[in-house]
């Protein structure tokens, strides 16, 4: 009896671990709204927390457009973290994932799902980069991904831009063509969620990231490959010791993450939720690196990523409802940005509720102890 | 007896991790000026009552005295200030400093903002001679041997005027030679007036050296007893519960053809620009066990990682059941039948992080009976879990679930051990595989690897336990600096000899050729 309740409440307890970050971050957020205006604080509080469901449907609609792309770029981070690597280059690949797409969809007018599997090997190829200089030149994959992201950056909007001639490029709006009115067949299908939400964005991406999400969890926990991949990430030298290829490992590792993001940024940008400045776009996309704290949020656990997702894009989306009048929407990022902070203490956390759970059991097991003296078969 | 006689106190201690009582109402009591042993098995919680009297553990209940007082202890800092002082079995020392910087360093003595290490060094030489502490203050830690970075460690403790020292498996790094001195020192430290503390599991240095011992098992506090009423035999049974064997239950090998034939191998360092391995050539016969002996760092790490693939050799040839397995990976050695059970279990032998379960699959996962098309059949990895759990008496908190990090180590070991031997190999490859482990453990796996031996099966071990390479093997090959200087069996040798031969004072010419 006593075993069971410890193995369920481990995970009950990274929850809650989660929940007490997002609690924290939030009082913060409304401290911060309150120094800034007192008076407007509750009114932009309440539309943070609200969400997406400050503006029913529209809201509720664009925060699943957002969630979307956001589960992939998470899932990306997630995945390299299992086998011990940190993909800071969601953000590039994700990059070459929105160039893969848009290339597929305005200049060669392919069925979406075709320029959905471009997006995924575009980005799966600046994935696979940082992997082989860590794999066979030991390059730690945090510098070659931050490189690979400025590098990935700057040489889209070359190949979108081209000196205003690119294919891709519309002088009239300084962006890509929208693609639903060049290639209607490359928009991903919504399948009536437009009309739901009433929205022009809200289509199946959602489903596909949710369904990619299960898939990643699957990989991870109930085959061979993610067995291999966790143990190399766990311990590289006991992996070598069971005969598992390390160096395959790391490349297959940041590849799937690659693609995993790239994924994100087909999803995103064939949904038609906005096109690419390539003379704006001189940051890198912040859905690449909003990645990185949705797999914190998470834990790196696949089904939390689209927990953390959906609640990342509902205060951003939050966050663009406040009055800019009284606040600036980055506001939300502030929010999320603490959150974020108290994720690295996810863990202190985990350990404080222990603890807690602990001396009360404790306490609980001491009164029963006076009833039942002889009891030694508990250490076992 | 009046409370005074004691120096520390440890009553009625209790301590609970999640699912395990580690200490359940024990009671150690430490006289002054005595050596004090502390025995038990392996997750039989010595090192948790110690961990608790340091400071790193607090106890779910009983009380700590010091000369008759209650003390709370509540971290390292408090437990030094009392004058409690440790060696850790691992030793905590700063590898590029000095012995000196070593021994000063936290306490260091300054004059305004520069240190002032003449007062110090005056100390230290004191007390390296009033005690038999031979070291050379100036020496860097890295280049000294691991019996002249224990005698630091002990030079820290008294540095700090610390009366009572405990001693955590101190002789488990230890030579022969090193061992004998380390006694004399702890009966001299004894004789000063210092009260000590001696964590082990080996009973003769028990009977050589301490005055009393307690002894626990399983958390639970069994007795203390006077050394001089005692026996070897006694305190085993006290400490496993019943009767241990001391002599390793065997008859004489009838090897057969041979299994292994290894030819003029060469192992680069990683440490230094020599070869670790040099033009090592020697067969291994189905149906005995060769045991390679030599003091650690003679370059048996490197040979047994390039004999299992884990390292590059850079010549030399290694026959396998007749094939040439020079160029075999990791896996296709494994799969031809060579189990290792490596040197560092936390290093090689587990996923730390894994659960008990996922590591007893670590070589087999990719294995039909484990997978089909990718995917881990978990009820069939459960299964095997549980039946090694049963078949191998492998102790844990939650069973196959357990986090091996979780684990005590010489549980962790078995759970290696288990695994290895499962798999049924042709060569078992055994490095140091009773390393740490208590009698009942060590017993238990003497006789598994025997057993593997009278199957047919070929075993390779590697030890640094005098003992361990007496008992256990048929063929002793010593190691060297590197080479093969010495082929001995252990009936028509003393180990006296075979100590020279670990200590390159005596050097045969092998015949390149050794087969018995």
């Amino acid at each position: 009896m006593k075993k069971k309740k410890v193995d369920l409440s481990s995970g009950a307890l990274s929850v809650l671990a989660s929940l007490i970050c997002i609690a924290v971050g939030l009082i913060v957020g409304l401290i911060i709204l309150y120094c800034i205006n007192a008076e407007q604080a509750i009114d932009g509080f309440t539309r943070i927390v609200k969400g997406g469901f400050y503006l029913m449907p529209k809201g509720l609609g664009s925060v699943l457009a957002q969630t979307a792309p956001l589960i992939m770029t998470g899932l990306s981070v997630a995945f390299a973290f299992k086998t011990g690597l940190f993909n800071i280059g969601a953000a590039g690949q994700y990059t070459l994932g929105a160039l893969g797409a848009l290339y597929f969809a305005l200049v060669l007018h392919a069925p979406w799902w075709l320029c959905l599997i471009a997006a995924m090997l575009f980005g799966a190829v600046w994935g696979a980069i940082p992997g082989l200089f860590k794999a066979y030149f030991n390059v730690n994959e945090v510098i070659t991904a931050i490189m690979f992201n400025w590098i990935g950056l700057y040489a889209v909007n070359e190949i979108i831009y081209k000196g205003t001639i690119g294919d891709m490029y519309d002088m009239k709006t300084t962006k890509t063509y929208t693609i639903r009115s060049v290639s209607a067949g490359s928009v991903i299908p919504d399948l009536g969620l437009n009309s739901v939400f009433n929205t022009k964005s809200t289509t199946i991406a959602i489903f596909i990231a949710i369904a990619i999400a299960i898939i990643v969890y699957i990989v991870i926990n109930k085959t061979t490959f993610g067995y291999e991949l966790k143990a190399c990430g766990h311990n590289k030298d006991a992996a070598k010791y069971a005969g598992i290829n390390d160096k395959k490992n790391i490349v297959l590792s940041m590849t799937i993450a690659g693609a995993l993001s790239g994924i994100g940024a087909g999803l995103y940008y064939l949904s038609g939720v906005a096109e690419w400045n390539p003379q704006v776009s001189t940051a890198l996309p912040a859905m690449g690196f909003n990645g990185i704290p949705v797999a914190l949020l998470a834990l790196s656990n696949p089904i939390g990523v689209i927990f953390a997702a959906l609640f990342v894009s509902h205060i951003t989306v939050g966050g663009g409802y406040l009055p800019t009048k009284y606040f600036q929407p980055e506001i939300a990022d502030v929010i999320i940005a603490v959150i974020i902070y108290l994720c690295a203490f996810v863990m202190l956390f985990k350990g404080f509720v222990v603890n807690m759970i602990a001396s009360k059991r404790k306490n609980a097991a001491d009164a029963n102890a006076e009833k039942k003296t002889n009891d030694g078969k508990g250490a076992a | 007896m009046g409370n005074n006689d004691y120096i520390i106190e440890m009553l009625n201690i209790t301590k609970e991790f999640p699912g395990i009582k580690a200490n359940d109402n024990v009671t150690l009591q430490l006289k002054k000026g005595e050596i004090h042993a502390l025995l038990g098995e392996n997750g039989a919680g010595k090192s948790t009552l110690m961990s608790i009297l340091f400071g790193l553990y607090q106890p779910t209940s009983g009380m700590i005295k010091k000369n008759g007082k209650e003390v709370k202890i509540n971290n390292p800092n408090d437990a030094n200030a009392l004058n409690i002082g440790m060696v850790h079995q691992h030793f905590k020392l700063v590898e590029c400093f000095s012995v000196l910087d070593n021994i000063i360093l936290g306490i260091e003595p300054t004059k305004g903002l520069f240190l002032s290490k003449k007062g110090a060094r005056d100390k230290v030489v004191a007390l390296s001679d009033k005690y038999g502490l031979k070291v050379d203050p100036d020496a860097i830690i890295s280049d000294i041997t691991v019996g002249m970075q224990q005698r630091t460690e002990i030079l820290k403790m008294l540095y700090r005027d610390n009366e009572i020292l405990i001693f955590d498996e101190p002789t488990a790094v230890l030579t022969p030679q090193e061992i004998e001195e380390l006694m004399k020192i702890m009966k001299n430290l004894a004789k000063e007036g210092k009260s000590i503390l001696f964590i082990t599991h080996k009973l003769n240095e028990i009977m050589e050296t301490a005055d009393r011992c307690t002894i626990l098992r399983k958390g639970k506090y069994i007795g203390t007893v006077d050394i001089k009423d005692t026996t070897k035999e006694e305190l085993s049974k006290m400490m496993v519960g019943r009767n241990v064997n001391f002599k390793v239950d065997k008859q004489p090998a009838k090897p057969t053809e041979t299994v292994l034939k290894i030819e003029n191998m060469t192992v680069p360092s990683k440490m230094h620009k020599n070869n670790a391995v040099k033009n090592v050539s020697f067969n291994v016969r189905r149906g005995e066990i060769v045991c390679i002996a030599g003091i650690d760092g003679n370059g048996q790490t490197e040979f047994v990682h390039a004999l299992t693939g884990l390292e590059k050799m850079t010549e030399g040839k290694i026959f396998f059941d007749g094939a040439d397995i020079t160029n075999a990976s990791i896996r296709e050695r494994s799969k031809s039948g060579i189990s290792h059970i490596p040197e560092d279990r936390h290093k090689h032998g587990l996923v730390l992080d894994y659960t008990l379960e996922q590591n007893m699959v670590l070589q087999r996962y990719w294995d039909t009976e484990f997978q089909k098309g990718g995917f881990i059949k978990q009820g069939a990895v459960r299964a095997f879990a549980e039946r090694l759990i049963d078949q191998y008496d492998v102790r844990s908190g939650q069973g196959p679930i357990t986090i091996a990090r979780s684990m005590s180590g010489g549980n962790q070991q078995k759970a290696i051990i288990a695994r290895e031997i499962d798999k049924n190999p042709d060569l078992l490859v055994a490095v140091q595989p009773t390393r740490g482990l208590d009698v009942g453990a060590i017993e238990y796996i003497h006789s598994q690897l025997v057993a593997q031996r009278d199957k047919g099966k070929a075993v390779l071990l590697v030890s640094l336990e005098l003992d361990e390479v007496m008992n256990v093997s048929d063929r002793i090959l010593v190691m060297y600096e590197g080479e093969i200087v010495g082929q001995l069996y252990p009936d028509k040798t003393t180990v006296e000899e075979l100590g020279l031969y670990m200590a390159g004072a005596k050097k045969d010419v092998v015949p390149a050729e050794m087969n018995s």
